[in-house]
């Protein structure tokens, strides 16, 4: 579920301060989210694509990623082009595809596409708690730093719980069905994982009492820039600087 | 030096139905004790007592000869001892196992760096030196308990709790944990109903019977020989 393959590897990308990844994918996909020139956003692509090979992340980890997204696009091309108004580009039978539809769909599709590789090669190859501790202190409060951090240990668990769960009521005979007796057997499932996990957090907040726990957290971890990460910044937020002037300085891009 | 003290300790279930009864219990500095009983006897529940975790309807607790009323007077004694819970999901809150194990440190005010170099010093000494920065959730059981169990010894308690810490085990890790306990000086108290376990890491048992403590010289544990299949193929049992 949570496998985190492509922290594994090792690269540019992965020796790169995790607060400089975080921030720089922030604004590089708020830029391309807000964009809706096609230049800017083949520019992003681009950007994009230099990012995912400094990452050293195999080419057809990312395909098969990016198909995923792409399946759900394809109905936006199968429906945009012919519920969106505008000029008429061609027609099938009674309906007729329009030129904006055509282009929003391509924007979405840009879109998603560069955000997607950006994020699996910026933040995809940080560990989870590190994400965590990194937010901590780009400003993000404790409690929402530790609730990720325990979401992450304990889903593992719940996962486990589940899967046992779902084995007893197998060798029980039990076959899902489009039926009651499913739904029914499905609610008692999710309300005993419920309960489960309502008791184990009283037990995790007893141990956590035990040794010495008093409502405050401490961290191990220190991070630390180095002349890499400034001038990995240094570049990235250039770019991002120029596609914002792209959009809003020069009516050439615009659309 | 008399470490853990209880006098009439009583306890029910909200839906009134009793599980201790004037209960009394003394632990001295050194001492192995062993507390055996049925499941649903009040094992655990007398451990969490003594832990300040839960409260007893009534008796008196004293723990390192203090008197213990409030959370406040718990909070002060639990570093002092170790509990190793029965469940070790329940105890490695962490994603990694250096972290898990520098969380009791760091909240005895230690700073990040002693706090390492403690976690550090402790799961070398328990050989698990290699698991500092495995993810807890991939550690198997017999794993997950040695490392629970790290995470109490780096507190340096003066006395250690055991709750159930044979289920579960393979007889490899459980080899390991009776080596650990009988290594450690301190005292030591091990609920479980695994009396071949307690006959090798206690010196003393009770039994846990209708909400007290009995303590029977005449049940006296022994090594026995017995029979079973495959006794002809050339194994090992284990010392008595």
């Amino acid at each position: 579920m949570l496998e985190q393959e492509f922290v594994a590897y090792k690269s540019f990308i992965h020796s790169l301060d995790p607060r400089i990844r975080l921030v720089q994918a922030f604004i590089l996909s708020v830029i391309l989210a807000l964009s809706s020139s096609l230049p800017i956003l083949s520019a992003g692509i681009a950007g994009a694509v230099i990012l995912y090979f400094l990452s050293s992340l195999p080419l057809q980890k990312l395909l098969s990623r990016l198909l995923v997204i792409n399946t759900f696009i394809l109905f936006l091309w199968a429906v945009l082009p012919f519920s969106y108004p505008g000029q008429t580009l061609f027609s099938l039978g009674p309906l007729s595809a329009s030129k904006e539809g055509l282009i929003l769909a391509l924007q979405i599709t840009l879109k998603a596409n560069a955000i997607m590789t950006i994020f699996i090669a910026l933040i995809s190859t940080i560990p989870v708690p590190t994400i965590g501790y990194a937010l901590q202190q780009l400003g993000l409060p404790e409690k929402l730093t530790y609730l990720l951090i325990f979401s992450f240990r304990y889903i593992f668990v719940l996962e486990e719980e589940k899967k046992r769960l779902l084995r007893s009521l197998k060798v029980r005979g039990f076959n899902p069905k489009t039926n009651l007796h499913t739904y029914k057997t499905y609610a008692c499932l999710l309300g005993l994982i419920l309960v489960r996990s309502w008791d184990r957090a009283e037990q995790v907040h007893k141990a956590m009492l035990c040794r010495g726990f008093q409502g405050k957290f401490y961290s191990l971890h220190k991070f630390s820039l180095t002349k890499k990460d400034f001038s990995f910044f240094l570049t990235s937020s250039i770019f991002a600087f120029v596609l914002l002037m792209l959009e809003y300085i020069n009516p050439i891009f615009s659309k | 030096m008399k470490l853990v003290s209880l006098k009439n300790i009583s306890f029910a279930y909200p839906n009134g139905s009793a599980l201790l009864d004037q209960l009394n219990f003394e632990l001295y500095s050194g001492e192995r004790v062993g507390i055996i009983g049925p499941n649903g006897s009040g094992k655990t529940t007398l451990a969490h007592i003594i832990m300040g975790l839960i409260k007893p309807r009534s008796g008196l607790i004293e723990i390192f000869g203090q008197k213990m009323s409030s959370e406040e007077d718990f909070q002060k004694i639990r570093p002092r001892i170790g509990f190793v819970f029965q469940n070790a999901d329940d105890q490695l809150i962490y994603p990694t196992v250096l972290e898990d194990v520098a969380f009791g440190p760091l909240n005895l005010g230690h700073s990040p760096e002693k706090a390492k170099e403690l976690a550090r010093a402790i799961l070398a000494k328990l050989g698990l030196s290699e698991f500092e920065q495995r993810f807890t959730h991939n550690l198997s059981g017999g794993e997950k308990k040695l490392v629970s169990i790290a995470t109490v010894l780096v507190m340096e308690p003066e006395a250690l709790i055991f709750d159930e810490p044979t289920t579960g085990l393979d007889e490899q890790t459980r080899r390991k944990l009776i080596k650990i306990i009988q290594d450690l000086d301190i005292a030591q108290v091990i609920i479980s109903h695994d009396y071949d376990f307690l006959a090798q890491t206690t010196k003393k048992q009770y039994l846990m019977k209708q909400g007290k403590l009995v303590y029977d010289e005449s049940v006296v544990m022994h090594k026995h020989i017995h029979v079973h299949p495959l006794g002809q193929v050339p194994h090992k049992h284990e010392e008595g």
